[in-house]
Order: C-alpha cells, then sequence, then structure tokens
C-alpha cells in the first residue's frame, strides 16, 4: 500500500482529488493522484472520449531577455531560436558527457520570452542547470513551478470540452502551439501538448485559480463522458503512445540517440552547446544499446528492470511495460543490444523464473485512428 | 461485505472449507488495493503446496503480488477463467473471481486462519 510521505507537497487540487475518491501516491516529491475509479476505465476514457490530469508537479521554468533564444540554444539540445511565437517543441537538456539531464518541452511565448516544462522530479535540477548554463547572458530566468497550476484535458473530445469555456480559437492552435487567453475568466496558457497519444490541451494558469479551472472543465467534460484521470493511466496511456518516461527510459546513462531521440539533437546548428562534443562522438561512434518496443508474446507483464535474452546471453533490460489496456496484450520498452533492436526480432524476457518470448515492434504501439480539427 | 462463513488470512486470501475441500480466493479489500487486476499466474492442477508459500502471481495494471497458500495440500483444480478474465478478481472476488481448490492434507482442517471478526478487524486498522 502506499504511504504518505510527509516531505511531498501537496498539489494545489488535493482536496478535489481526497472528494473524487483518488488513491494518492508519491511521485516526483508531490502526493499525486494515482487513480480514481481505475486505471483501465480512466485509460479508456482518454482514448474515447476525454480525460483531465492534474499536472500541477510539473516545473515551469520562464526564460526571458534579449539573449534567451540563443542561451536556450546553449543550454538545450534543439534551437529555440527557430521556434515561431506561439509554437514549441519536444527537447532534452544534456550534461557536457551527453547523459539526460531531463526532458522538456519548449515554448516560445515571445519574440524574447520561453516557457521549459519539465519533470517534477527535475524541476529544480533543471532550474539549477539553466540559471548556470544562462549566467552572463542578458536574460532572466525564472522558475515559476510553485506558483503556476497545470491541468491537462486529452482525448478525442478535448477540444470540444475545452471549446466553450474559453475565448481562444481552438481551431486555430496547431499541434504543438501555444495561446494567451482565458479559461472561465482565468488568464491561461493553453497548449496543444500532451503525453497521452491524443489530441488535448495542457492549461497553465497561477496557481490560485487552478481550482476553478479544473471544476470548470470536469463539469463541462462529465456529460461527454470525462473522467478525472490519475498517474496510473497516464502512464499506460504514454507507454502505448511510445513516450518516454524520465527515471524509465531516460537518464544520465541514456543519450539522446540511444532512447530514439537523435531528432533533438541539433549538431548542425551554429554555436556551441552543453554536450555538443560528446554527442557528436555519440553520433560517429553508434549507439551501445537502443530504445525499443516489445509486444510479449507468452504469458507474463514484463516490467521495469526485468532483463532481456537472446538464447542464454543477457543483451538488454526493460525500462517499462504493463498490460495494454487498448490492445488487450503486454508491451513493454526495453533497451536492447543494436544487433537486437530490428523490428521482428524474437527475444525472451526474465519474468520472475520463466523466460517468456517477446518480438521487438516498432513504435507507437497505438496510434489514434486520426487527428480531428478544432 | 466480506461473507461470514469464510476464513481469511492477513494477506488477503478467503477460504471455504467444505469437507477436505478447500477453495480460495483474494478478498475485495486485496483486489481493490491492486487496482485492475490484468493478470493471474496459478500453480499447476497435481501439485502440493504448504500453507503460507507463495503459489502464485497476480498482476495489477500497477503491481506484482504473490498469492499464498492459505492452505497446505494438493492442487485439485484452478479457476480456468481467470486466464481470460482476470478482471472477474475486482468485479467478483468471492464469487466467480475464485483461484483454486486444494484438498487438505490434515482432515482436521486448517489451522492459523482469521475469522471475519478477525478479518475486517485487520482491514479496518489498513
Amino acid at each position: 500500500m502506499v504511504q504518505e510521505d510527509d516531505a511531498s507537497r501537496a498539489t494545489p487540487l488535493a482536496d478535489r482529488h481526497q472528494a473524487l475518491g483518488a488513491r494518492m501516491v508519491e511521485f516526483g516529491g508531490w502526493l499525486m493522484p494515482l487513480q480514481y475509479a481505475g486505471i483501465i476505465e480512466e485509460h479508456r476514457a482518454v482514448r474515447t472520449t476525454a480525460g483531465l490530469f492534474d499536472l500541477s508537479h510539473m516545473g515551469e521554468l520562464f526564460v526571458e531577455g534579449s539573449e534567451a533564444a540563443s542561451g536556450l540554444g546553449y543550454a538545450l539540445t534543439t534551437e529555440p531560436a527557430g521556434l515561431k511565437v506561439g509554437r514549441a517543441h519536444y527537447s532534452m537538456i544534456c550534461l557536457p558527457d551527453g547523459g539526460i539531464l531531463d526532458d522538456l518541452i519548449v515554448y516560445r511565448l515571445g519574440e524574447e520570452r520561453f516557457m521549459v516544462v519539465a519533470n517534477a522530479s527535475n524541476a529544480s535540477i533543471v532550474s539549477d542547470a539553466l540559471a548556470e548554463r544562462l549566467s552572463g547572458r542578458t536574460v532572466v530566468l525564472d522558475d515559476r513551478s510553485l506558483v503556476t497550476g497545470m491541468v491537462a484535458i486529452q482525448g478525442p473530445l478535448a477540444a470540444a470540452i475545452l471549446a466553450p469555456l474559453t475565448d481562444v480559437a481552438l481551431a486555430d492552435v496547431p499541434y504543438y502551439g501555444i495561446v494567451q487567453g482565458n479559461v472561465v475568466g482565468v488568464p491561461a496558457l493553453l497548449a496543444r501538448t500532451g503525453y497521452t497519444g491524443e489530441d488535448g490541451f495542457e492549461v497553465i494558469v497561477d496557481v490560485a485559480e487552478i481550482g476553478r479551472v479544473w471544476d470548470a472543465i470536469l463539469e463541462a467534460g462529465r456529460p461527454l463522458g470525462a473522467v478525472p484521470v490519475g498517474l496510473g493511466a497516464r502512464d499506460t496511456l504514454r507507454l502505448e503512445a511510445g513516450m518516454p518516461l524520465y527515471g524509465n527510459e531516460l537518464g544520465p546513462d541514456t543519450t539522446p540517440f540511444e532512447a530514439g531521440l537523435g531528432r533533438v539533437v541539433k549538431l548542425a546548428k551554429v554555436g556551441d552547446f552543453v554536450g555538443r562534443a560528446a554527442l557528436e562522438k555519440a553520433a560517429t561512434d553508434g549507439p551501445r544499446k537502443v530504445l525499443v518496443g516489445l509486444a510479449v508474446r507468452g504469458r507474463g507483464i514484463a516490467r521495469h528492470g526485468y532483463e532481456v535474452f537472446s538464447g542464454d546471453r543477457r543483451i538488454g533490460v526493460v525500462t517499462s511495460g504493463t498490460q495494454s489496456p487498448s490492445l488487450g496484450q503486454p508491451i513493454a520498452m526495453a533497451y536492447v543490444a543494436p544487433s537486437e533492436a530490428q523490428p521482428g526480432t524474437m527475444v525472451d524476457v526474465g519474468i520472475r523464473d520463466q523466460r517468456v518470448p517477446a518480438e521487438v515492434v516498432s513504435m507507437p504501439f497505438y496510434r489514434r485512428p486520426a487527428v480531428l480539427p478544432g | 461485505m466480506v461473507p461470514k462463513d469464510l476464513r481469511y488470512t492477513k494477506e488477503h486470501e478467503w477460504v471455504r472449507v467444505e469437507g477436505d475441500l478447500a477453495t480460495v480466493g483474494i478478498t475485495d479489500f486485496a483486489a481493490d488495493q491492486l487496482g485492475d487486476v490484468v493478470f493471474v499466474d496459478l500453480p499447476e492442477v497435481g501439485r502440493t503446496v504448504a500453507q503460507f508459500t507463495a503459489i502464485g502471481v497476480i498482476e495489477s495494471v500497477k503491481a506484482v503480488s504473490d498469492l499464498f497458500a492459505p492452505v497446505g495440500g494438493a492442487v485439485v483444480e484452478t479457476n480456468a477463467e481467470l486466464l481470460t478474465q482476470p478482471e472477474l478478481l475486482n468485479s467478483d472476488p468471492f464469487g466467480r473471481g475464485w483461484m483454486l481448490r486444494i484438498r487438505l492434507d490434515d482432515p482436521a482442517g486448517p489451522d492459523g486462519l482469521l475469522d471475519v471478526s478477525s478479518y475486517e478487524a485487520l482491514t479496518s486498522e489498513a
């Protein structure tokens, strides 16, 4: 059973989670809802209608100034100077040796203003690293993680649920776009981003207003089938969508190339950036391990930490695994030797005292049927 | 909520003893704590199991739990429905979610089990 940890922070929506019957769990230094009605039911709601997530634990770091774009270009692997205002991209902050410190979304809010969203467990680490990497530049770093609230409404009906509550024309917000507007009269940033593989929005407001926004979206969504969704289904949703999780697939022992995310390392960009030399070498040398999807073909669920074998040789380790609610079969992500990473390769996963066959498959495991306009 | 005619373990199994046969499952408390059960691994029929040893596995979306034998004896039947419908452990833990039947090796009946009031006291503290 989950023990409450006195050291963890309560989300500003804690009372609401309790009233909704949530089971709470410590995650990234926060006490967050694990599930309400049940992981599978919540997962299916996001795939078929919509789900509402409390993301108050995420870190929001604002970077502003004439050297904001160039400074972030030095601090991160991507090139934020190339982003249009109102657009976002997925990025990484790497260590000098090329290992991953965190994965991020960088939003360009203005010519000289950016928002960087970091994982909960890494928010202060990323904040400190950015402060160090941006020092000496004409730029102000404002860590607003504790005064900013975020909720996400995700699923095929997300836009339909949010539209009546906001003055923003949601149809004009592209995937990975962000606009300033109002939600139930509360000034908000609305971003068409998420971590579920579905269409949806992340809504960022002052922490004092997050309760009103949560209540309004949930009330508007209930008649359409929307439910609150906890971290349990957030994990199964992102896994089906083939999205990595820091601490499982990503970490200081892994380069973006090994995680299959070499596209976010812009080696062609002008100027130095932290990790450049090591990442150039890694790109030339090739990966030591490769992140793959596994479809378990025998009985059992491959989970984090289970070993992967080819015959008697240990060739890797499972980083995440679950029973896929959408597919009705066990799926997993694993790091394996590059020689075993081709889709169609058969491997074995050590599940307790058994060797259970699994097939290397391309990701994502699940792709939504169509992108809905509006 | 908890049937009064059953006996229980601290590991949240229930046992119904009829003659020398014990039917075994997990309680609604256990099922609720596990969350959505998606996989069950049960011992082979014919295997002899010792009381309070791990004999199977129950996996929910989030967690893996051992199933312990509440009584010692020989496994005579397992619930084949759970192979394709493990969610029966959540929806009907005391009924269609039964897990296995064990022929008791002690004809005097099992020791060391909780009655319903002791079990309810245990779960109300949790």
